[in-house]
């Protein structure tokens, strides 16, 4: 079958979906008409137009991974045009030609690296073919260079002077990719495509739309699990710039003309809540950590060989208790949203890692059908998560309905922090039995977690290492509202079981390193069970940084090893503490990542730097409590957020192995607390089982 | 009454209240909207602009403060984007986010106009008052010096 332009874009968008939250976000119509009648657009992704003007489309949010950068690499490459000859351009929400449009799981390269590949290379081919039938020669004996297709009498023509003939050749049925040794931007250093915006202070962020007609809205909210049942508003209306307020769904709404007005009115607002049950408070959070672990009714995710059997008859047996708060996300933007609700269209703009389910979510709350709901999307002041979660799209959109105003909602960083959605709180309780040889025969992990879903990852490692496994979760339902936090349960989980082995193996008498290496070649020789990671790719990272630390070489520095696989990456790392004046310092952590082929190398670094930073820096500080219902603290003057003369050295390497790509903006994350804290404990010989360390 | 702010050099005068924190009225009233909103209790520095050339919190200062005062903010920095700040911002690809650079870069450009060639303990500790929650303090540091060199030349 001959592939059409138009079939082309279908069976891209078409091609199965790997993303692996558990649910297909986006099933794309793939009819892909509105593109292909554009002038000069070949696909989704790219238009030549006849000045030679290259523009890539960039479809995934951009919330600070640097996705709008990578992207366009990957098709630039396979196009063969000179970097500096493109223009990157944001693509808004458009189902019927892109699919998993979001920011979310660390997935877009994985997903969309032979999507990108195949739009950049076919492209490329039809040039070729354009220029062979110009110059009567054999495709086969054209070359190309930097967005020109070269003839083997030395004709040259420009890509731009090709376009409209290529335009009108079919797409080819096969393409055939660059070998990676030939690669002239993947794997090099490539500036971020808004740096110069950012550096200049252009408004390309959610809370800087601005709109005709506009105005500005504040939403208080009501504790969790508590109901609105009455407030007085009579002094808030009077106040200058006010427009209204107005409730709906417990919560009360202030509309005004500028952000201090409304900050102003809405200290005279008072609201009355109550609740059919008690509103949560620590410790209700720390009986139902208590209840769970004692729950006969826990989900067993996981179960080899005897567990109960094999603890018994354990030479020796290490068990621990780990607990981590729930955690606000904190991005430096706190949540905005713009929406205008009019009769027959809704335009929706903002900062959402999501935007089709924020499509279909105000289409369905507002009775409308998908497609008059228009989502603007823009770049976003981070998110980490936060802005999976559409509530603050919607609330907009019903505020717009009732106002009949297109209006931006802004939460204060109070509003953010005191808001939800967060990391859920998790207690883990690990026990592991060893032989008299030191080597582990039994392992059991249970997870209790407040609204965490599944607070365990039963078939990571050490999972297929070891003959007798027990992990069980229980998941205790709470008025407090979460999410996924970067890197979601690993961001902690991870923590709790590099801490933990770290004690195996100090119980047992082994190197830790060494550990995980004889783990790993009996994963490989002889799995137990179902597992996710290849045991090769893992043995890697782990030398190569043992490696590259110098690990139990450096005299006087105290190492902390750890090792983590997520989002289908592996990340080792090794971090080192010195005391000073009797306090121990991280002072440099080392970290071998395995991500595949590394796209942008300088977005890359910033990735795993970044992650291991935010680590520590949570692990450090972060701790959110709860009083009936309310959270504190609400602000950054005690939520203590790690600064920039906190921060040890880094140093990140990744393993050169071309295998496809996969996600990177959370794996560096899981392994960081538990090196730390490994680290620390070298140094100290204090353990830490609570996040926040300090 | 009207005040009258002298921002990036132009005369704005502006009919709200006085009390009116200077980013508000840069943000809701000028319409210059690089200065961000981070916190709005001086704690991360988003919002810094230059009063007289010195780095000020505009999220805690009230318009009624400013007087006379000189403000520069991010879009008057450099326009084009040439400061040497500017510039190393994006030699070494800081940014991730990107949504707290404008007041890391006016901490920066502060830092440097003071003293131009600071040591690393200089830069670490005159940059430790703005957050990156996005973690790229190593990369501020570095660009930072790579600025002061520029200034050398």
């Amino acid at each position: 079958m001959k592939t059409t332009r138009r079939n082309f874009i279908q069976q891209t968008a078409l091609f199965t979906s790997v993303f692996t939250l558990g649910f297909d976000w986006f099933e794309s119509k793939g009819a892909g008409m509105a593109i292909a009648s554009e002038p000069g657009r070949f696909n989704a992704f790219l238009s030549i137009d006849a000045l030679g003007k290259i523009r890539l489309y960039s479809p995934n949010p951009e919330i600070g991974q640097g996705i709008k950068t990578a992207f366009p690499v990957v098709v630039a490459e396979e196009l063969d045009v000179d970097w500096k000859q493109v223009e990157v351009l944001q693509a808004n929400l458009d189902t019927q030609n892109f699919e998993r449009q979001l920011t979310g799981g660390s997935g877009a390269l994985k997903h969309s690296w032979e999507r990108l590949r195949k739009a950049g290379a076919s492209v490329r081919q039809m040039m070729v073919q354009a220029a062979a039938n110009q110059w009567k020669v054999d495709a086969s004996v054209c070359k190309t260079a930097k967005g020109f297709v070269l003839g083997p009498s030395g004709q040259k023509a420009s890509y731009g002077s090709l376009a409209a003939e290529a335009a009108k050749l079919p797409v080819p049925a096969t393409v055939t990719f660059k070998d990676r040794k030939d690669y002239k931007i993947i794997g090099t250093r490539v500036r971020g495509v808004d740096n110069k915006d950012i550096v200049t202070g252009k408004p390309v962020f959610g809370i800087d739309v601005r709109k005709p007609g506009m105005v500005f809205a504040q939403i208080v909210r009501p504790p969790f699990g508590a109901t609105l049942k009455s407030f007085s508003a009579e002094d808030v209306k009077k106040m200058p710039g006010i427009i209204d307020v107005v409730s709906f769904k417990n919560k009360v709404a202030i509309v005004g003309t500028s952000t201090y007005e409304i900050m102003q009115a809405r200290q005279n607002l008072t609201c009355s809540y109550g609740s059919d049950t008690p509103l949560e408070g620590n410790d209700t959070h720390q009986a139902w950590f208590d209840a769970g672990m004692k729950s006969d009714k826990a989900t067993v995710q996981r179960k080899d060989g005897d567990f109960a059997k094999a603890i018994s008859e354990a030479a020796k047996v290490i068990e621990a208790t780990y607990e981590c708060p729930f955690i606000a996300h904190s991005p430096m933007e706190p949540m905005n949203f713009f929406a205008d609700v009019k009769p027959g269209s809704v335009l929706l703009a903002g900062p959402t890692q999501v935007p089709q389910p924020a499509q279909k979510a105000v289409a369905t709350l507002l009775g409308v059908p998908e497609n008059t709901v228009q989502v603007e999307l823009t770049k976003m002041g981070g998110g980490f998560g936060r802005r999976l979660n559409n509530d603050f799209a919607l609330e907009a959109a019903e505020l717009s309905s009732i106002i009949k105003k297109p209006v931006l909602v802004m939460w204060t960083r109070e509003d953010d922090m005191g808001g939800g959605i967060y990391r859920p709180a998790v207690r883990y309780h690990f026990k592991a039995g060893i032989d008299a040889k030191g080597n582990i025969t039994s392992f059991y992990l249970r997870g209790v977690g407040l609204n965490a879903g599944n607070s365990t990852r039963q078939d990571n490692f050490p999972v297929g290492a070891i003959d007798h496994v027990l992990i069980e979760s229980v998941d205790q339902k709470s008025a407090v509202t979460t999410g996924p936090w970067r890197a979601p349960i690993t961001n902690f989980l991870g923590f709790a079981e590099q801490a933990f082995l770290d004690e195996v193996a100090e119980a047992a008498g082994k190197d830790p390193i060494q550990m995980r290496l004889d783990l790993l070649a009996r994963v490989k020789s002889n799995p137990v069970g179902k597992i996710t990671y290849e045991a090769d790719r893992f043995a890697e990272v782990i030398k190569q940084v043992a490696e590259k630390s110098q690990w139990k070489k450096k005299p006087g520095v105290h190492q902390g090893f750890s090792v983590y696989y997520s989002h289908f990456s592996y990340v080792a790392q090794v971090a080192e503490v010195q005391v000073k004046n009797g306090k121990p310092q991280v002072t440099h952590v080392t970290a071998v990542t395995d991500c595949g082929e590394v796209i942008n190398l300088s977005g890359s670094e910033n990735q795993v730097k970044g992650a291991i930073i935010d680590g520590m820096g949570h692990a450090m500080f972060a701790k959110l409590n709860f009083q009936a219902g309310v959270t504190s603290p609400t602000n950054f003057n005690a939520y203590r957020m790690i600064r920039g003369n906190e921060i040890p050295k880094i140093d990140a390497y990744f393993v050169d192995n071309g295998i496809s790509p996969t996600g990177l903006g959370e794996p560096a994350l899981p392994p960081t607390g538990g090196s730390i804290a490994n680290a620390i404990y070298a140094a100290t010989k204090k353990r830490f089982y609570k996040q926040p360390f300090y | 009454m009207a005040i009258t702010l002298t921002i990036n050099r132009k005369k704005v005068s502006l009919d709200i209240d006085s009390n009116t924190p200077l980013l508000w009225a840069l943000r809701d009233h000028v319409g210059l909207l690089g200065t961000k909103f981070g916190c709005g209790i001086a704690q991360c520095g988003a919002c810094t602009v230059w009063v007289n050339g010195e780095p000020m919190r505009s999220c805690v200062l009230p318009i009624s403060a400013v007087g006379n005062a000189q403000i520069t903010t991010i879009e008057g920095l450099d326009p084009a984007g040439k400061h040497p700040i500017q510039e190393a911002w994006d030699e070494l690809d800081v940014a991730q986010c990107g949504y707290c650079q404008a007041g890391q870069i006016m901490t920066a450009a502060a830092l440097l106009k003071k003293n131009p060639h600071p040591s690393k303990q200089e830069i670490v500790d005159g940059m430790a008052g703005n957050i990156c929650r996005c973690g790229t303090y190593h990369r501020i540091q570095e660009a930072v010096a790579l600025a002061s060199k520029k200034v050398k030349k």
